[in-house]
C-alpha cells in the first residue's frame, strides 16, 4: 500500500522536475519575482526620498527676520537673496524645472510676532510662501522654513511640554524593539505567507488533478489494481511538497528583498527579525500544516471540476476567502485566545503566525492548528479517495 | 472449456443532461444503456460484442473492467465479482479504449516501469517484459520519445503494450482497430490471435462485421443494450453471413419494438 503511493509520488515529481518551464514558472519565478519587485519599490522609494535633496534653490526673501537666517543656512544647497518680488515672478513658479522659492514677510517680523495676542482680534502676522510642490527641491526649501517657523511659534507661546526628556536615556514609550516591530510584522507577514503559498498550490494542483482527468490519464491508473486512498495521498502530499517548495521561493524573495525595503542594510534586518529557534520551528511546522490543508482543499475542488479552466473557476472563491482571512490581523491586536479560533482552517494557521511574529507563541494554539489540519487533510484523503470512486466525478460527459 | 467470466443481468442508466436530452431527442431523461446483459466467455477464446453506435458495448466493457458500477446484476472474471472485488477483477485484466490516455510528458520506457509497479510486477520480469513487447511492436526505437510526439499509431501500440505490462489472463479491448491505419490493425489483430494462442481470453467490441469473421470464436449481438443472439459465429450466423445476420436480427428487434 505505501509503495503505490511512493510510486505516485515519485511520477509527480518526475513530471514536475523533468519539466524545466513548469519548474521555473512555480518555484524560481515567484521569488526571483518578488525579490526584482521589491528591490526595485525600495530603490524607487529612496530615490523618492532623496529626490532634490541636493538640488540648489534660489529663495528670494522679503524682510528676511534675524530670527530665521540661522535656519536657512541650515541648507547648504540653498542660495538665499534678500530681494523683493512681484506678482510676475509667482506666476513663474508654475513652470516646475525652475528651482525658486519666494517668501515674503512683514516689516519688522520678529517684534510685531512679540506684541500679538489672539485675543486683540486683529488678524495675526502673515507668512507667504511661494513654491511648486511638484518640484522636489521647491518642496525642500518650502518645508524647511514652513517647519521652521511652527517651530519658532510654538516655542513663543509655550506653557508646557509633553515627554520632555530631562536626563538622558529617559525612556517614555515602554515596548522594546522587538514589541513594536512585531506588531509590524505579525500584521503583515502572515498574510504574504498564506497568499503565496496558496498561490504555489494554485499554480500546480488544477493541472495535477482536473488536467489529468481531462486529459483522460487518470482513467489509465484508475483501471490499475491500485488502491484509490493510494492514489489521494500520493496526489495530496506530492502537490503539497511542490506547493511548499514555491511558498519557500517566495519567502527567500521576500527575506533578501526586506533589506532593501526598508534600505538599510542586513544588520539592520536581523535586528528587526529577532526570532528564536522555537519560532522558526513552530513557523515551518504552521507553513506545513497550511500547506497540507490547502493542498487537499484545491485538490477536492479540482476533482469536482470538469476541467482545469472550470478549476481555476472554483477554486477563485476559495482564494478570496484565505485573502479576506489574511487582512483580519490588521482589526485586531495580537492573536486570538479563543481556542475554537484554532479550529478554522486557513484562519487558524494566520491566528498562529500573528502570535508568533508578535513574539507571542502560545503552545496549545499551535498545537491544535496542526492537530485540526491534519484531521482536515485525513478527511480530505478520505473525500478524494471516493470522488475517484465515484464514476459521476470521474466519468461524467 | 473453462468458464474465465460470466455477466449476469448487468443493468446501466444514464441520467441525461438537458443538453444531451435534446440532442438524442429522447423522451425522456433516462437512458437505458444495458439492459439486463447476460453472457460467457471462456478461456481462450476471442469473444466479440457486435453492436450498431449507442448499442451499449462501451458500457458494458466499462463495467466489466470495474470503471463504472452496474445498477443491478454483477460480472465474475477470474472469479472475482465486479461489484464486490473490482481491485482483484483490475489485476487479472488489461483494459484498452482510446479514452484512457498517456500521459505526454513521459517516455514509454518511464511509463512500462511506472504501470508495471502499479502491477507489482518483478522489477526483472518488467525488464524482460519490456524489451520483448517493445521489440514486438516496434516501440524499441522510441523508447525515449515522449508520448506527446509520438504518432497516433505509435501511441496506440503503446496503450496496448501499457495495459498489458501484467500479462493479464483477461483482455478488454474497446473497437480495437479504430482510427488505426490497415498496417497498424493489422500488427493488433495479429497480436490478439497470438494472446488467444497463449491461452489467454480477448474480450472486444466493435461495429465492423469483417473484424468478428476473422477474429472471433464466439460473438454476442447487443441492440438497445439488450443481448438478442449470441454463441458460435456459425451458430448466430445460421449459415448466412455475419452481416446479413446481423440485418435479420436488427429488423426483428425493431420491428417487435415499434
Ligand atoms: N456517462 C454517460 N452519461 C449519459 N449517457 C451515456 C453515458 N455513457 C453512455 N451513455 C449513453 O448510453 C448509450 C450507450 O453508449 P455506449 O457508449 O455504451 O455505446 P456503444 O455501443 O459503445 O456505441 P459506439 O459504437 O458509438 O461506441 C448511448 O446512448 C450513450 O449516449
Ligand atoms: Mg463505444
Amino acid at each position: 500500500m505505501k509503495s503505490n503511493t511512493w510510486t505516485i509520488i515519485k511520477k509527480e515529481f518526475a513530471r514536475f522536475f523533468g519539466d524545466r518551464q513548469l519548474l521555473f514558472t512555480t518555484v524560481i519565478m515567484p521569488g526571483l519575482l518578488i525579490y526584482i519587485i521589491y528591490s526595485l519599490m525600495g530603490v524607487g522609494i529612496k530615490s523618492m526620498v532623496s529626490q532634490g535633496a541636493d538640488e540648489v534653490v534660489t529663495m528670494r526673501v522679503e524682510n528676511l527676520p534675524p530670527s530665521m537666517a540661522p535656519l536657512l543656512a541650515t541648507d547648504s544647497c540653498l542660495v538665499v537673496v534678500e530681494q523683493g518680488f512681484g506678482q510676475e515672478d509667482v506666476d513663474n513658479l508654475e513652470d516646475k524645472s525652475v528651482n525658486v522659492v519666494l517668501a515674503r514677510f512683514p516689516e519688522g517680523f520678529d517684534s510685531l510676532v512679540a506684541a500679538y495676542t489672539p485675543q486683540a482680534g486683529v488678524a495675526a502676522p502673515n507668512v507667504e510662501i511661494y513654491y511648486n510642490s511638484a518640484n522636489n527641491a521647491s518642496l525642500r526649501v518650502f518645508s524647511l522654513l514652513s517647519g521652521g517657523l511652527t517651530a519658532y511659534e510654538e516655542q513663543m507661546s509655550n506653557r508646557f511640554d509633553i515627554n520632555r526628556a530631562d536626563r538622558e536615556e529617559q525612556k517614555f514609550d515602554q515596548a522594546t524593539t522587538d514589541q513594536v516591530l512585531g506588531n509590524v510584522w505579525s500584521k503583515l507577514l502572515p498574510m504574504i505567507i498564506v497568499m503565496m503559498l496558496f498561490s504555489g498550490v494554485m499554480s500546480i494542483a488544477p493541472s495535477s488533478i482536473a488536467g489529468e482527468k481531462e486529459r483522460g490519464t487518470i482513467a489509465t491508473l484508475l483501471v490499475t489494481p491500485m488502491r484509490r486512498n493510494e492514489l489521494a495521498i500520493g496526489k495530496i502530499v506530492s502537490l503539497s511538497s511542490i506547493g511548499l517548495l514555491s511558498g519557500i521561493s517566495s519567502f527567500v524573495g521576500i527575506a533578501l528583498s526586506l533589506p532593501k525595503m526598508v534600505h538599510g542594510d542586513a544588520s539592520d534586518l536581523d535586528l528587526a527579525f529577532n526570532y528564536s529557534l522555537r519560532d522558526y520551528t513552530a513557523l515551518l511546522l504552521v507553513i506545513f500544516a497550511t500547506v497540507l490543508v490547502m493542498s487537499a482543499a484545491v485538490s477536492l475542488l479540482s476533482a469536482m471540476a470538469k476541467d482545469v479552466k472550470n478549476a481555476g473557476t472554483m477554486v477563485t472563491p476559495l482564494m478570496m476567502v484565505v485573502t479576506l482571512a489574511g487582512l483580519l490581523p490588521m482589526f485586531q491586536s495580537g492573536a486570538s485566545h479563543s481556542l475554537a479560533v484554532y479550529l478554522v482552517p486557513f484562519y487558524n494557521s494566520i491566528e498562529v503566525m500573528v502570535g508568533l511574529f508578535a513574539h507571542e507563541l502560545a503552545v496549545v494554539p499551535l498545537l491544535v492548528t496542526l492537530a485540526a489540519n491534519l484531521i482536515y487533510s485525513v478527511a480530505a484523503v478520505w473525500g478524494l479517495t471516493r470522488m475517484f470512486n465515484s464514476e459521476k466525478v470521474m466519468f461524467s460527459r | 472449456m473453462e468458464e474465465i467470466l460470466q455477466a449476469n443481468g448487468l443493468c446501466k442508466t444514464f441520467t441525461l443532461s438537458r443538453k444531451q436530452q435534446r440532442i438524442e431527442r429522447a423522451q425522456t431523461r433516462r437512458k437505458v444503456a444495458v439492459d439486463n446483459l447476460s453472457f460467457s466467455a471462456y478461456k481462450g477464446e476471442i469473444f466479440g460484442l457486435l453492436g450498431p453506435n449507442g448499442a451499449g458495448k462501451t458500457t458494458t466493457l466499462r463495467m466489466l473492467s470495474t470503471l463504472i458500477k452496474p445498477d443491478s446484476g454483477d460480472a465474475t472474471l477470474c472469479g472475482y465479482s465486479v461489484v464486490g472485488q473490482p481491485a482483484e477483477v483490475r489485476g487479472q485484466i488489461g483494459f484498452l479504449t482510446s479514452e484512457l490516455k498517456l500521459e505526454d510528458f513521459f517516455t514509454p520506457n518511464y511509463l512500462f516501469d511506472f504501470f508495471s509497479r502499479l502491477h507489482r510486477v518483478d522489477p526483472d520480469v518488467t525488464a524482460r517484459r519490456k524489451e520483448q513487447m517493445f521489440a514486438r511492436f516496434g516501440i524499441d526505437r522510441f523508447a525515449e520519445v515522449k508520448v506527446a510526439n509520438l504518432s497516433t499509431g505509435m501511441k496506440q501500440k503503446l496503450s496496448l503494450v501499457i495495459s498489458l505490462v501484467h500479462d493479464p489472463e483477461v483482455v478488454i479491448f474497446d473497437e480495437p482497430t479504430n482510427g488505426l491505419d490497415v498496417l497498424t490493425a493489422r500488427t493488433v489483430t495479429d497480436y490478439l490471435q497470438e494472446l488467444r494462442s497463449a491461452g489467454k481470453t480477448v474480450i472486444l467490441s466493435t461495429h465492423i462485421f469483417s473484424l468478428v469473421e476473422r477474429l472471433c470464436d464466439r460473438v454476442g449481438v447487443i441492440i438497445d443494450g439488450r443481448m438478442t443472439a449470441c454463441g458460435t459465429l456459425d451458430e448466430v450466423c445460421g449459415g448466412l453471413s455475419i452481416e446479413d445476420r446481423f440485418f435479420e436480427i436488427y429488423k426483428e428487434q425493431k420491428g417487435g419494438a415499434e
